[in-house]
């Protein structure tokens, strides 16, 4: 029963893995088509750094995920803090509302904040994108920052502001500590999701402003670039680091706290 | 946390315009445009061209692949994520970082691996004659848009299933086996029960995202299968009539409630039952 229970691991995660088994293979592929060998190359990596599409892509990427995240921290935070002191019935009634772009379709979104856009007269480009990627962060950041607000003592807060703190004072020594892990944890989920959206992104984007997916989903046509396979290895590392690095941290933290 | 009603307020203040300009306006755009004609004049024709044979075509496919795809990622998940469960003590952490990590690999990307895959001269037709056996016409099918959508949208079936699995008492399923029930009847009459608002909220995270979705159908189907996300994509991109695509986007949204309102009725006979 056991060997059936690893046996039946092996075939999810091979599933999972084979299509990043071959993208990475075609980093290292001579040839600039998909699905033949011609030999082993590192070209592409070198060339990754003189391709501008890509790079702007790339940048864009980051900086709209970087800044929609910390804006719908932000925003996400001081409503949350508010909706704390609401009662049960109306909180439910906010965020229900503040997730009705991440439960509707992307493709109904994107296209709605598309027709927003233009109803506003706003010219479709990096503003757009950022605006739009923020609207699908900031739920994701509630849900990751609501349920550690409920579950706050709110005494301890009170107890500071009785010693004497100002409620400023007694928000950032109190209250913000506590809440420290879950508002990383909804800054990187919104990263996350910043990074890899892309039908969202499709509809709002304007000409010649481009992030990574609507990059490569316009190259799909022409055949993808080489160097996006070497980008996409890249990344996949350095996360692959970053995870490797974090597990070995927690064990040890975990082995720790154990003795 | 806050001395006064008025400074709550304040704080609430800034979502509630947020709400009303990024969320409610662009609603009334959508169900604007597409309960309008070209000169703006109101009409139900967009509308009403659902039943037109192509689109509801469309629509008809889209939701066969969508629920096929969702039973097929319910049926993988259940037995993966009772094993990580299992072992979420000895190996879990590594075995669920080795789950969430394809995540970071571009989804286009890895879907356009599928077609590498699977096309008619891919790996595995391949490896198929490597091993004298018939190559499998799966490129540009139905078989290849659910073998993408299953891989894209599996985390979004595992994820809350295992935490709802997770948080099951393991003295309940010890209960059941000491009371002679073998492990299929526990599984049917205990485990799954129990673990039904995980399950559920899974198939709303599947199902919707692949009625939808455009660039899936786009790449592993090769322009020949038109989901009803292609149409939509299609009429603002190409055939430029907004009016058209906002119509079937309603028709979409209309679906989306629909979902919605049976996970609700679900969860709330669920919490009956539980109390």
């Amino acid at each position: 029963m056991s060997k059936l229970k690893t046996i039946y691991l092996a075939i999810i995660f091979l599933f999972l893995y084979a299509p990043i088994g071959v993208l990475i293979a075609q980093s290292f592929n001579a040839s600039r088509y998909r699905g033949h060998w011609t030999g082993f190359t590192l070209d592409w990596y070198a060339s990754l750094f003189e391709m501008e599409s890509v790079l702007d892509a790339l940048s864009n990427t980051i900086s709209i995920g970087i800044l929609s995240a910390l804006i719908a921290t932000i925003l996400a935070l001081i409503t949350c803090l508010a909706l704390r002191d609401v009662s049960k019935k109306w909180r439910a009634m906010f965020m229900s509302v503040a997730n009705i772009p991440i439960l509707n379709a992307d493709i109904v979104t994107g296209i709605s904040l598309m027709l927003l856009f233009l109803g506003l007269g706003m010219k479709l480009g990096y503003g757009s994108i950022l605006l739009a990627h923020i609207v699908f962060n900031v739920p994701y950041v509630m849900l990751c920052i609501m349920p550690t607000l409920i579950a706050l003592d709110k005494s301890f807060y009170e107890a500071a502001l009785d010693l004497g703190a100002s409620p400023f004072k007694a928000f950032t020594s109190v209250v913000l500590p506590e809440l420290r892990q879950s508002i990383f944890a909804g800054f990187l989920l919104a990263f996350t999701m910043s990074a890899d959206d892309f039908i969202i992104t499709y509809f709002t984007r304007g000409a010649g402003v481009d992030t990574l997916p609507t990059e490569i989903y316009s190259e799909l046509k022409l055949g993808i670039h080489p160097e996006m396979y070497a980008l996409s290895t890249l990344v996949f590392f350095i996360v692959l680091i970053f995870v490797v690095l974090f597990a070995m941290n927690r064990k040890k933290l975990s082995e720790e706290m154990l003795q | 946390m806050f001395r006064s009603v008025e400074m709550r307020n304040l704080f609430l203040a800034p979502f509630c315009i947020w709400a009303g300009i990024f969320i409610f306006v662009p609603l009334i755009f959508i169900i604007g445009y597409g309960l309008t004609d070209a000169e703006g004049n109101f009409t139900l024709a967009n509308l009403l061209m659902i039943f037109q044979s192509e689109f509801f075509k469309s629509l008809a496919m889209s939701i066969w692949l969508a629920a096929v795809s969702t039973i097929i990622c319910l049926i993988l998940a259940y037995p993966l994520c009772l094993i990580l469960v299992e072992r979420a003590k000895s190996a879990g952490l590594i075995i669920t970082l080795l789950f969430v990590l394809p995540l970071w690999m571009n989804s286009l990307l890895s879907t356009m691996a599928w077609q590498t895959i699977l096309e008619k001269n891919g790996i595995l037709n391949q490896f198929l004659r490597m091993l004298s056996l018939p190559d499998l016409t799966l490129i540009n099918t139905g078989t290849a848009i659910v073998i993408g959508m299953v891989y894209n949208y599996l985390p979004y079936m595992v994820l809350p299933l295992y935490v709802s699995l997770s948080k099951i008492d393991k003295r309940i399923i010890e209960a059941a086996h000491d009371l002679g029930a073998n492990t299929l009847q526990t599984f049917f009459k205990v485990t799954m029960p129990l673990s039904l608002p995980g399950a559920i909220s899974g198939i709303t995270m599947v199902f919707i995202p692949a009625l939808t979705t455009f660039a899936i159908s786009a790449l592993l189907g090769g322009g020949k299968l038109l989901l009803i996300g292609n149409v939509i994509e299609q009429e603002f991109t190409f055939e430029y009539d907004w009016n058209l695509g906002a119509a079937l986007s309603i028709v979409l949204m209309i679906f989306i409630v629909l979902n919605m309102a049976l996970t609700l009725f679900f969860e709330n006979s669920h919490d009956e039952e539980a109390q």
